[in-house]
């Protein structure tokens, strides 16, 4: 405990140095408006930057804490677009769409808003607290989750999803299939062959997971909106002047409390990040609140649960490479290739050699996420406002920005036609009244449980029992039954109370 | 103005104090790296960037090309931008092993200009520091006896050079490589991860990853897979060679040109990265980013490449990976 003060007390005198304090800022503002568009997530917005920081020659912990700003800055700005366009600023922010959204439509945008920036600065305050305490510990607890366990987890994230949105079973189901079918493209890491390339080297290495969510959802969404447009169905929304209210974090409360705890955890693991455990946290929250039914129809639990879950991750995430040296995600993996490039060797010694980057980049965090949440605030009516631009306008923009963004990061003009075909894809999909976000779910859970049940597989040498050989799988398969079974107990429970009590009325 | 007036005579000190610096002249020099920002091919084009820096008169800018593990930039380097003077593309020796596994299309190593490399890598084999292993002895025992009986893990999918390494210790072992228990993850930071939280019992990763690990203790390697002893900080870890057994990996990193790029352009080139390997500024930024020295351009890296392509079109088609 006392090396944890002595280090807090050294982290936050170099993040309050003036100069650092002011690169929080700047980082955080930055990210947010990177988060903000369509395409642009965490993961560019640092790889942009990285060579930008080295090149102005700061100090590394200067270069660091300005990254990691950025960082956390796109994990908030993320939801902006998912709120406001239906349209999922980065990866993490697709569950976003589905509360959010419908609170934008129904006039609510203003408090839609500023209740994810405060899911966001609790769910990322209490990884950061969480982190500074027992961050040696979580990694080395990390580490030991094996291949098996993933599948399990993945399990256990398919069942807390099973009921998740959409009016149909049935096109649940087929939505999650083709998003299976779609994470089976590219070359198979177990045996080196390539799976439906169909000799088109830009899917060798799978599709990526941005492409697919600009596409089903940007494009889509950018389509229906051409149709209404063209049919004269739209109605432009007036301005709101909505804010988030006591009661709204009252009756969310225990929500964003969980969903951080599961984002946090999630976070932790190398290789799964914000995108599942923001899925893992609203699956989880449905089962458990969702007893009106009103998840997905603009309920502000639903939108707190994934923005909660997805900034916890992101600290999470930093755990496994500031302890280990092992990056927990994408951009994790940059963070740790810019601590390479100031010659400072991340992992277990870091934070005895260089207490100064360690423990400044923490103390950064925890202003960071203050800092958002000062930044965010205020801007919540300048946002809510883009609503007020005229559709013709605001179609053509979103088009613009996710091209862009699209581009940008790859630089390959295949990606714009996957973009588009996705799109097409996408929008047939939502007249058949298909839910988007099932198929996104089987394209970021498929690939995960795959690779893993194959590697589990290798690892026992195709013995199945390996599955079930160790607690931790155990404890998630229960769990897994736990989500299922029990809301189905719950249910006819209630429904033999109430009919009981039918029986005395009579 | 003030600042324009110190630039200027810095700028004349500069240029007075290095009379004999000749820059190649190179119009807008870029870089691209094959692949997502972060990666290995990210770090090959930052040494170009940081290391060119004194030898060419504009900056190299890095850009990102990412697509089917490097065939995409491949492919558009055969097809559309040909004869780019500007533009240098980053490789490894995985990509050459893509190049005989077919997995870049019909073009091979015939239809791109080597220009020269960032240094090397060498392979490794690492296990964790309580482990039973103890040297590479034990695990080629134990390999020799069962197949079967070591469970080997690294960051490539099967055929990819991480997956190499394993399939050529099995072969010494007297096993054939579609027999190892091998485990594929994606990247090496989850492969390091399942070494450490005993998923996998024996890593194949390079040596340029270790350097963290080495002081922390969390991991013991056992061999490397390079010809010869290495320098410190890698000085106390025997050779797989001095071991006794006959495998050696060497990843190199370097970049390529079109094949239409003119003499005149790619000479630059070569002339920039001589250049650059002649200065000790050079060798730092390679030990910088976890690489050992290992220069060649032009001609002698030609040359090079086609003997490597030789040996493992030969590995390749003992292991099993083409007919």
């Amino acid at each position: 405990m006392d090396t944890v003060l002595s280090g807090l007390a050294t982290g936050f005198a170099v993040a309050f140095d003036p100069f650092n304090l002011m690169l929080v800022l700047v980082g955080c503002f930055v990210g947010t408006l990177i988060g903000a568009l369509p395409g642009l997530g965490p993961i560019n917005g640092v790889a942009i930057l990285l060579p930008i920081a080295y090149g102005l020659g700061f100090p590394p912990e200067s270069a660091l804490i300005l990254l990691a700003g950025i960082y956390y800055g796109a994990e908030y700005g993320g939801r902006i677009s998912s709120i406001l366009l239906n349209v999922p600023g980065d990866a993490g922010a697709v569950m976003t769409t589905l509360d959010g959204n419908p609170m934008a439509r129904a006039g609510q945008a203003g408090r839609a808003l500023s209740l994810s920036a405060v899911a966001s600065f609790i769910g990322g305050t209490f990884a950061v607290i969480l982190m500074s305490l027992f961050a040696p510990g979580l990694a080395k607890f990390a580490v030991t989750f094996s291949p098996a366990d993933y599948v399990a987890l993945m399990v256990f994230a398919f069942a807390s999803l099973a009921s998740l949105v959409g009016k149909s079973t049935v096109k649940t189901l087929l939505g999650a299939t083709i998003g299976l079918m779609l994470a089976t493209i590219g070359i198979d890491a177990n045996t080196g062959v390539n799976r439906y390339t169909f000799g088109i080297p830009d899917i060798l290495a799978g599709i990526d997971f941005l492409i697919v969510v600009v596409g089903l959802f940007g494009m889509a969404e950018l389509l229906t909106l051409v149709e209404h447009q063209a049919r004269g169905t739209l109605k432009s929304l007036p301005v709101d002047k909505s804010f988030v209210q006591w009661a709204d974090l009252k009756l969310a409360k225990w929500t964003i409390l969980r969903s951080s705890i599961i984002g946090f955890f999630i976070g932790i693991l190398p290789g799964t990040g914000a995108s599942v455990a923001s899925a893992v946290a609203y699956g989880t929250e449905k089962r458990i609140s969702d007893k009106e039914g009103t998840f997905g129809t603009g309920d502000v639990r639903g939108l707190a649960a994934p923005e909660a879950a997805n900034n916890a991750a992101a600290g999470g995430s930093m755990v496994p490479m500031l302890t280990l040296g092992i990056p927990g995600s994408g951009t994790t993996a940059i963070l740790l290739g810019a601590l390479l490039m100031f010659n400072i060797q991340p992992g277990p010694m870091m934070f005895t050699q260089r207490p100064e980057v360690a423990w400044g980049l923490v103390a950064s965090m925890y202003i960071g996420n203050v800092a958002l949440l000062v930044i965010n605030l205020p801007l919540v009516g300048l946002f809510a406002r883009m609503l007020t631009i005229p559709q013709h306008y605001l179609t053509p923009l979103i088009a613009i920005l996710a091209f862009i963004g699209i581009y940008t990061i790859v630089g390959n003009p295949h990606d714009l036609y996957m973009i588009t075909g996705l799109g097409l894809l996408g929008w047939f999909l939502r007249k058949l009244e298909f839910s988007l976000a099932p198929v996104i779910l089987g394209f970021v859970l498929g690939s995960l449980f795959e690779n893993n049940l194959r590697r589990a597989l290798s690892i026992s040498g195709g013995d199945w029992g390996i599955l079930v050989a160790d607690w931790k799988s155990l404890l998630l398969y229960g769990l897994a039954l736990l989500v299922v079974v029990l809301p189905i107990w719950l249910a006819r429970r209630s429904r033999k109370r109430s009919g009981g009590q039918e029986a005395m009325a009579d | 103005m003030i600042i324009t007036r110190v630039s200027a005579a810095l700028f004349c000190a500069l240029s007075l104090a290095a009379p004999a610096l000749a820059q190649s002249d190179i119009r807008k020099p870029e870089c691209v790296a094959p692949a997502n920002p972060g990666g290995g091919f990210d770090l090959t084009c930052r040494v170009a960037q940081t290391g060119l820096e004194p030898h060419v008169t504009n900056p190299v800018q890095v850009t990102f090309m990412p697509g089917g593990i490097g065939a995409v930039a491949f492919n558009q380097f055969n097809t559309n931008r040909t004869d780019d003077g500007s533009a240098i593309v980053a490789w490894s020796t995985g990509s050459l092993l893509n190049i005989i596994l077919g997995k870049y299309g019909a073009f091979d190593e015939n239809d791109v200009r080597w220009l020269a490399t960032a240094g090397a890598d060498f392979g490794a084999v690492v296990v964790k520091a309580d482990s039973e292993y103890d040297s590479l002895k034990q695990i080629m025992d134990d390999l020799a006896a069962d197949p079967q009986s070591v469970v080997v893990g690294a960051g490539g999918s099967v055929g990819s050079q991480d997956w190499m390494k394993g399939a050529l210790l099995m072969r010494e072992a007297g096993g054939t490589p579609m027999q190892m228990r091998y485990v594929a993850f994606d990247g090496g930071g989850d492969a390091i991860a399942a070494l450490l939280g005993g998923s996998i019992e024996v890593y194949t990763g390079d040596v340029g990853e270790m350097v963290p690990y080495l002081e922390s203790g969390d991991m013991k390697i056992l061999a490397t897979l390079a010809p010869e002893r290495l320098e410190a900080p890698f000085a106390e870890i025997p050779t797989a060679k001095e071991q006794g057994y006959d495998v050696e990996w060497t990843i190199m990193r370097g970049f390529y040109m079109g094949k239409d790029t003119s003499d005149e352009d790619y000479q630059k080139w070569v002339d920039a990265f001589d250049a650059a390997y002649a200065t000790d500024a050079f060798a730092q930024i390679q030990a910088e980013r976890g690489l050992l020295p290992l220069n060649l351009s032009g001609e002698a890296l030609t040359a090079s490449i086609n003997n490597t392509m030789d040996e493992l079109r030969t590995i390749a088609t003992e292991a099993g990976l083409i007919q």
